[in-house]
């Protein structure tokens, strides 16, 4: 494991987890591995509709992180979106029915892959515009503040949101009101198909200094460890809710997939994806660590992969929605209890 | 009855509301110790203290995306944007976010966010400080617009606006501020999608918002001196639109001019013209007029500002065509 870095004030002590809680991580990621593969292949069968972002490499962040807070905590997610709403706790029949855009679906068939919801479980909502749900986490944690809750308040997002004036003010506001939030950055190294170098005046490894020029606190975490993420986050979270202010998590990370399903991917080089394949796997790392069998590996993927089925037969089997259903809530009715 | 300044209106109404509802807070840039930039929250830091009262950084999409988290989370924020040419800064926040955030859940999320703004010209400010954007945001489903044009009706609608489920475009004129009028000493919430009618008349309506209300009732009483009846109707909320009240105006007097102080290209009287051709067709004896700023950014000496937005003068004009149609 690569201890949590100390960027400034924060402890290196990141509490350690046991193999049980690793078993569960590990296959909460492979559910998360299966279900996008699944999702892959249906899209390229012909039966789901609309624009789809696989995190296929990046599992062990929204584990993670989702893993690492408390009933009430809150999230924002991004385009890139199954991975943490899985994580977050939204059951996987829900989300590929949304896929399929059924009635059943986690946004009611009215959101697709790059809107899946859940407030119930705490997710505010994945964003199609990049940076879009920053300061809405700055509020949802000023919300927090200001009635004394002790919550936190989780945005995901890529290295290309760091470039958007949304991130910048919200970073900043965050700051300058101690709101209890944490920023994760799923540093992947790639903007869409632009690289790293030519989006960003910073190394990969060196992001966190835009949050150290806001004096906010920042953490280097490696993302494809996921006790370490676990760690960082259970670390960032206390930061935050005990009134000291935002943390930032510089995870670093690694996009095994195109941008989209579909991506061919003219603009990455030959042989880096086999490469990350080979020495950057979350799932194939962890289960060196924890010596697991090739029969308990087995068993455990059987048992993931007819779960991952049977979404698929939950979501096929759901209902379609009336055409005239599309009106139904682009208003809330009424009038608010006064207080 | 008690007489308030618009101004003093909109503070009331945030005042009161504040009073009886710890959901409810307030922010934006300067609003705290120098009272907002139009004067209208002085006062309110000395009563509710720092963390209701909350000045900002100049951060648009902060101050609008921080509002939608916290109304989301149960808060009733209200936002102000210093001077609307700056909501196209928070448009991203507005128009992706706040409006879309209901639909786009399933109707899982409620955005109980009220966004206060102001803009007009008539001072001055120069292309960026004083246009009138309120029709762009008309055309977004979700949000909901208002437009008071009255003290009366700025505090019973803010009232309102704040205790609605929905985002809310709340817009202020800033020539307004300074006008009195008789408002009840109770609060009375006046429901939002309600047209009023300032002035009942025989040959034609005016529809008409913000400034343009009060050209309007002046233009009224002038072509009253020619025998010629006019009502004036405001809409006051923009979306959704009271279209009964209107189209039920223009029915009686067969003729219609629209008149706000926005560019009329694609303004709002383009979609009141639209609506009341649609719904008073037979009863029509005159095309609709519409009265509004000439087609240019808004210029910074007086005499050509002057002349690039409307008065009661063009308001009178329009009426005058719309009776001599044969």
């Amino acid at each position: 494991m690569t201890p949590v870095a100390q960027v400034e004030g924060i402890s290196r002590e990141a509490p350690r987890l046991s193999d049980g809680k690793l078993r569960e991580l590990f296959r909460e990621m492979l559910v998360i591995r299966r279900f996008e593969e699944k999702v892959e292949e249906r899209f390229r069968a012909g039966e789901l509709p609309g624009f789809l972002h696989v995190a296929i490499g990046q599992e062990a962040v929204a584990s993670g992180v989702c893993a690492a807070l408390e009933a009430g905590d809150v999230i924002a997610s991004t385009h890139r979106a199954h991975a943490h709403t899985i994580a977050k706790g939204t059951h996987i029949n829900a989300i590929m029915a949304e896929m399929y855009g059924k009635a059943e679906g986690c946004s009611h068939g009215f959101g697709g892959s790059m809107h899946l919801y859940d407030v119930e479980k705490g997710n505010m909502g994945a964003n199609a515009v990049v940076g879009g749900g920053l300061p809405q986490i700055a509020g949802a944690a000023l919300a927090f503040k200001l009635r004394q809750e002790p919550r936190v308040a989780v945005a995901f997002f890529g290295d290309g949101a760091t470039n958007t004036g949304a991130f910048h003010e919200s970073m900043n506001l965050a700051q300058l009101w101690k709101l209890p939030a944490v920023f994760v950055l799923e540093n992947n190294g790639w903007a869409e198909s632009t690289p790293a170098q030519q989006q960003l005046p910073l190394a990969v490894d060196e992001m966190e200094k835009r949050a150290l020029a806001y004096g906010m606190q920042a953490m280097e975490v490696d993302g494809q460890d996921v006790e370490d993420v676990h760690g960082a986050t259970r670390l960032a979270r206390k930061h935050a809710v005990s009134g000291l202010g935002p943390v930032f998590m510089n995870v670093r990370t690694y996009r095994f997939t195109g941008h989209y399903v579909g991506d061919p991917q003219v603009y990455r080089q030959k042989g880096e994806v086999h490469q990350l394949w080979e020495t950057q796997d979350p799932l194939e790392l962890l289960r060196v660590r924890l010596a697991m069998t090739g029969e308990e590996f087995e068993r455990i993927d059987g048992e993931v992969t007819a779960e991952v089925e049977a979404c698929v037969e939950f979501a096929k089997a759901g209902t379609d929605p009336q055409p005239e259903d599309a009106l139904k809530w682009v208003y809330a009715e009424g009038s608010l209890e006064r207080g | 009855m008690a007489e308030l300044t618009y101004r003093e209106a909109v503070r009331d109404a945030l005042a009161r509301a504040m009073r009886v509802d710890d959901r409810i807070f307030i922010m934006g840039e300067d609003i705290a110790e120098m009272g907002g930039s139009m004067g209208v929250t002085q006062g309110m830091l000395a009563e509710f203290g720092p963390e209701r009262v909350r000045n900002t950084p100049i951060s648009e999409i902060a101050i609008v995306g921080a509002g939608i988290g916290a109304a989301i989370q149960g808060m009733l924020p209200v936002v102000e944007i210093m001077y609307e040419d700056f909501l196209t800064i928070s448009m991203e926040q507005i128009v992706n976010q706040a409006a879309k955030h209901r639909t786009m859940s399933g109707g899982q999320v409620t955005v109980p966010l009220t966004i206060r703004t102001q803009g007009g010209a008539g001072w001055s400010p120069g292309a960026q400080h004083a246009q009138q954007l309120e029709s762009w945001f008309v055309h977004v489903p979700g949000l909901k617009v208002v437009f008071a044009s009255t003290p009366e009706d700025v505090r019973g609608l803010l009232w309102s606006s704040i205790y609605d489920p929905n985002p809310v475009i709340f817009f202020e004129h800033r020539t307004l501020y300074p006008i009195k009028g008789e408002v009840p000493d109770e609060l009375e919430p006046i429901p939002l999608g309600k047209a009023r009618v300032h002035r009942e008349g025989a040959d034609v309506t005016v529809v008409a918002t913000g400034r343009l209300v009060h050209e309007s009732l002046n233009a009224a009483k002038e072509a009253e001196q020619d025998g010629i009846s006019v009502e004036v109707v405001d809409p006051r909320t923009l979306s959704p639109l009271d279209v009964e009240t209107i189209v039920a105006s223009v029915k009686k007097t067969t003729r219609c001019v629209t008149a706000h102080e926005a560019v009329a290209q694609g303004g709002f009287g383009s979609e009141l013209a639209a609506v009341v051709q649609y719904g008073a067709f037979d009863y029509l004896d005159a095309p609709i007029e519409r009265v509004g700023a000439k087609f240019a950014p808004l210029p910074f000496a007086p005499v050509m500002e002057n002349y690039v937005v409307p008065h009661a003068s063009d308001v009178l004009d329009a009426i005058r065509r719309t009776v001599a149609h044969a």
